[in-house]
C-alpha cells in the first residue's frame, strides 16, 4: 500500500498546471465573461492534444490509456485554473463521440428532468457545443443542440458559465444504456469533484496570499487569528476533499479496496462543500474589496455553485449514502 | 497511488489476524472504567500477550527491543486490534508511545536496559508529567522547578492531565532548570520513579465522570541524576525527538471506533423511527463521507511517512478535521435518543428490542469535548496550519526573553 502520488503522477500534474498558467491565465479566462461563448475552441483542442480528454480512453481506441488516479490530478488542475466550459462532459464522451477525444468537438452533458418537473431545464455552454449528450436511468441520448427550443439567460450567475432554459428535450439518439449512465454520473460525480478541489485550493491560495500583504491596525491581517484561523479552516477542507477524492478514483480503478460509488459520492460531496465554503471565506478575507467584480473571488465562488448542481446536490449525494449505510 | 496491501503486508495482517482470533477470545471482562488497579492489570496482561506473541512495541526500533514495522505494518496492526476489538493500549500508552521512544533515542545504554524491557513486558506503566496548571498550550512556559544538590535534583512543583497517574511505576517528567524565563532552553527531562516521598495525586474528576486524569504535587522531590534523560536544559528538543516517531497512526482506533459508532447510530435511528426523515439520513451519509475521508487521509499519512520518515502537514490536518467530525457524530447520535439521551445509563427501548445504547452514547459524546482541546487544542492546530503550513505571520511571542529558534516548537500534552 502506498498512497501517495508516483512522480509520473506529480509531474503530470505539474505538466497540466504549467500548460493551464501559460494557456489559460485568469486574465484571458476573464475576457469571456459574460460571453454566450467562452469555450475558447484553439485552447480546447491543446487541452486536447495535452490528453485531457482521452486521458482515460485505451490506447487501442488512441487514447492515452492511463485512468481516474491521474483524471483526478489533472481535473483538479484545470479547477484550479478556472478553465470554462463542459470539461467533465467532454472527457467522458471521448471514444463516443466523435471529435471529443481530441478536443476537436466541444461536448456537453445534461441529465434529463424527471417527469412533472416544475423547475425550468437550465442547459450550460449550448452555443459553444457541438454535441449535448442527455443521461437518464435508461441511458445516454445524444441530441443536436442547434435543433433546440433554447432561450438564452441574459444574466448566467457565474459570468463564465453561459445558460439557456429549454423548452422542451427531444429524445436524442441513443449512444449508451443504462450501464453507462450508472458508470458516468459515478465517474462524472468524481471528475466534478475533482474541479471543485481545484477551486478549493486556488481560493484558500489567493485568500492566503491577500492575508499576507493587507495591512491594518500596523500588521499584516494573516497574522490575527480571526484571519489566521479562516486560512486554516480552508486548507483543511481542500485537503480533506482531495485526499477523498484521489481515493475515490484508486477505489474505481482497484474495487477489491473499497466500494467505488460510495467513494465517489462521499468525495463529491465533500469537494463541494469545500469549494463553497472556502468560496465564501475567500470573500470574507478580502472583506469589502472580496465583494467586488474586480477581485476574482467570486469567481470560484460561482463556479463552485455551478458545478455542486452537477452530477448530484448535496442532499442527494448526502441522502444516498445515508441509504448506503442501511443496506 | 496504490491502496492495495502487497503480499508481505497481507501476511503480517493474515498472521495477526489468526493470533487475535485465538487470543482476544480468552481475555475476560474489560474491567470497569473506575476500576484502576483492574486496568492496569488487564492492559498489563495484554501486553504481556503482545510481548510474548511479538508484537510488542510493533513501532518501536529493533534496537530498542521493537518489532521494526514499516508504518503500513504499523497501519495494519492498529486497524487489525480495533476490528478484533482488542484492548487498546490503555494504561501503556505512555511507555510505548512517548517515553519509551524518548529513551530509545536520547538515553543511555543503561537507562535502555534497565526501562525498555519493562516496557515491553507490561511490567512498568508510565504517566507524562509535562502541563502544568499555568503552562498548558504553552508549555515552554512550565515552572515546576529542579534544583541540583549533588547527584540529585530536589523538585518542586505541579503538574495536571496526568493520565493513569494512579497506576503508574513511571512518569516521564518535565522539570525547570534554567532560568525563570529561559522557557525552551531551561528545560530538562527526568524519570520520576512514582514511589519517591514527596509525590502526590490527587485524581481529576472530568464531566464524563471520570478519573482519567490526575494532578501530581511534587513537594522537594528527590530525583537522581542518573534519571536524567538526555542533557541538562536540553528537555525541550528530547521531548521534540519523540514526537518525531508520530507515523499518522494516532488515531486508527479512534477512527475505527468512530465507523462503529455511525452504524450503532443508523441503528437507533432505525429503531426509533427517525431514519425516515431524510435529514437524517444525510447527516449520517455526511458523516460516512467524512471517515472514509478520514480513513483515506490516514493512509495518505502513513504512505507519506512510508516513504520520508514523517506524516508530513497531514497529522495537523486529520486531528482538526476528525475531531470535529467525532464531536458532530456524537451531538447527531445523542439527538436521535431523544429525551432517553438524558440517561447516562442504558434504557429499555419500547420497541421490544432490548436496550437503547444511552450509556455509550452519552459517554462518547461528553469523551469527544476533549478531542478538541487534548494534544493540542483545535485553536493551536488552526495556528500550526496557518503559520507553518500556509506560512501567515507568526503569534507575538512573550515580551521576555526575545524570540528563539526553539519558539518553532510547541506541543501540549
Amino acid at each position: 500500500m502506498d498512497f501517495e502520488l508516483t512522480e509520473f503522477q506529480t509531474d503530470l500534474a505539474e505538466g497540466v498546471r504549467r500548460l493551464c498558467e501559460g494557456r489559460f491565465p485568469l486574465e484571458s479566462v476573464r475576457t469571456a465573461e459574460g460571453s454566450e461563448q467562452v469555450v475558447d475552441k484553439k485552447g480546447w483542442r491543446e487541452l486536447g492534444d495535452a490528453g485531457v480528454f482521452n486521458l482515460c480512453l485505451a490506447e487501442s481506441a488512441g487514447g492515452v490509456g492511463l485512468g481516474l488516479p491521474e483524471a483526478v490530478l489533472v481535473f483538479e488542475e484545470l479547477g484550479r485554473a478556472l478553465v470554462p466550459g463542459p470539461l467533465v462532459a467532454s472527457h467522458l464522451a471521448a471514444g463516443l463521440i466523435d471529435g471529443a477525444a481530441d478536443g476537436a468537438a466541444v461536448v456537453g452533458l445534461i441529465q434529463r428532468p424527471p417527469p412533472g418537473a416544475t423547475i425550468p431545464l437550465v442547459v450550460e455552454h449550448l452555443s459553444d457545443l457541438d454535441t449535448l449528450l442527455v443521461l437518464s436511468d435508461q441511458g445516454v441520448a445524444a441530441v443536436d443542440p442547434s435543433t433546440l427550443d433554447a432561450t438564452v439567460v441574459h444574466r448566467p450567475m457565474d459570468p463564465l458559465t453561459p445558460l439557456w432554459i429549454v423548452a422542451a428535450l427531444p429524445d436524442g439518439t441513443e449512444v449508451g444504456g443504462s450501464d453507462l449512465s450508472a458508470r458516468w454520473r459515478r465517474d462524472g460525480a468524481l471528475l466534478t469533484a475533482a474541479l471543485q478541489v481545484g477551486l478549493a485550493g486556488w481560493s484558500t491560495d489567493l485568500a492566503t496570499a491577500y492575508a499576507k500583504t493587507r495591512t491594518q491596525f500596523g500588521r499584516v491581517i494573516g497574522g490575527f487569528q480571526a484571519v489566521k484561523h479562516i486560512c486554516a479552516d480552508m486548507l483543511v477542507r481542500a485537503e480533506v476533499a482531495r485526499v477523498a477524492v484521489q481515493a475515490a478514483a484508486v477505489t474505481i480503478a482497484q474495487p477489491d479496496v473499497g466500494d467505488p460509488q460510495a467513494a465517489s459520492l462521499g468525495a463529491k460531496l465533500l469537494a463541494d462543500e469545500a469549494a463553497l465554503a472556502n468560496g465564501k471565506s475567500c470573500i470574507q478575507v478580502h472583506g469589502g474589496m472580496g465583494f467586488t467584480w474586480e477581485v476574482p473571488a467570486h469567481l470560484a465562488f460561482k463556479r463552485a455553485r455551478v458545478l455542486a448542481t452537477q452530477f448530484g446536490t448535496d442532499d442527494e449525494l448526502a441522502e444516498w449514502l445515508g441509504d448506503s449505510l442501511a443496506r | 497511488m496504490d491502496l492495495r496491501y502487497s503480499e508481505p503486508e497481507e501476511a503480517f495482517r493474515a498472521d495477526l489476524r489468526a493470533w487475535l482470533a485465538k487470543t482476544v477470545p480468552h481475555l475476560g471482562p474489560k474491567p470497569a472504567h473506575t476500576d484502576w488497579p483492574g486496568r492496569r492489570a488487564y492492559d498489563t496482561h495484554w501486553q504481556g500477550l503482545l510481548f510474548d506473541a511479538g508484537y510488542a512495541g510493533v513501532d518501536w526500533p529493533v534496537e530498542g527491543g521493537g518489532r521494526g514495522a514499516s508504518p503500513v505494518e504499523q497501519l495494519i496492526f492498529h486497524e487489525e486490534l480495533a476490528r478484533a476489538h482488542a484492548p487498546y493500549v490503555g494504561v501503556n500508552f505512555v511507555g510505548l508511545l512517548h517515553a519509551g521512544q524518548t529513551i530509545i533515542a536520547e538515553g543511555t545504554s543503561e537507562q535502555r536496559q534497565r526501562y525498555l524491557p519493562r516496557i515491553l513486558k507490561g511490567e512498568d506503566v508510565w504517566c507524562q508529567g509535562f502541563s502544568e496548571p499555568d503552562a498548558g498550550s504553552d508549555l515552554a512556559s512550565l515552572r515546576t522547578r529542579a534544583v541540583r544538590d549533588g547527584d540529585e535534583y530536589v523538585v518542586t512543583g505541579s503538574k495536571i492531565w496526568t493520565s493513569h497517574a494512579e497506576v503508574a511505576d513511571q512518569c516521564e517528567l518535565l522539570v525547570r532548570t534554567g532560568s525563570e524565563d529561559s522557557r525552551h532552553r531551561g528545560i530538562t527531562w527526568l524519570i520520576l520513579p512514582m514511589d519517591t516521598p514527596g509525590v502526590e495525586i490527587r485524581p481529576l474528576r472530568t464531566i464524563a465522570d471520570h478519573t482519567d486524569f490526575a494532578e501530581l504535587f511534587l513537594n522537594e522531590v528527590r530525583i537522581p541524576v542518573a534519571n536524567r534523560v538526555g542533557e541538562e536544559n536540553d528537555g525541550w528538543r528530547v521531548t521534540m525527538v519523540t514526537l518525531s516517531f508520530e507515523r499518522g497512526t494516532a488515531f486508527v482506533s479512534d477512527l475505527l471506533e468512530a465507523f462503529e459508532l455511525l452504524t450503532a447510530t443508523v441503528e437507533t435511528a432505525r429503531r426509533t423511527g427517525a431514519w425516515a426523515d431524510p435529514g437524517v439520513r444525510r447527516q449520517a451519509g455526511h458523516l460516512r463521507a467524512e471517515l472514509d475521508a478520514l480513513w483515506a487521509l490516514t493512509k495518505r499519512n502513513v504512505s507519506q511517512a512510508a516513504r520520508t520518515g514523517a506524516p508530513g502537514i497531514g497529522g495537523t490536518v486529520f486531528k482538526l478535521a476528525y475531531t470535529e467530525a467525532r464531536q458532530r457524530l456524537g451531538e447527531f447520535s445523542l439527538t436521535l435518543l431523544g429525551r432517553a439521551g438524558l440517561a447516562a445509563q442504558n434504557v429499555e427501548g419500547l420497541d421490544g428490542l432490548g436496550d437503547l445504547p444511552a450509556e455509550m452514547m452519552v459517554d462518547d459524546w461528553l469523551r469527544g469535548i476533549s478531542l478538541t482541546i487534548a494534544a493540542g487544542t483545535s485553536q493551536i492546530q488552526r495556528n500550526i496550519v496557518g503559520e507553518r503550513i500556509l506560512g501567515l505571520p507568526r503569534e507575538p511571542s512573550p515580551p521576555v526573553p526575545a524570540k528563539t529558534p526553539g519558539d518553532d516548537a510547541r506541543v501540549a500534552s
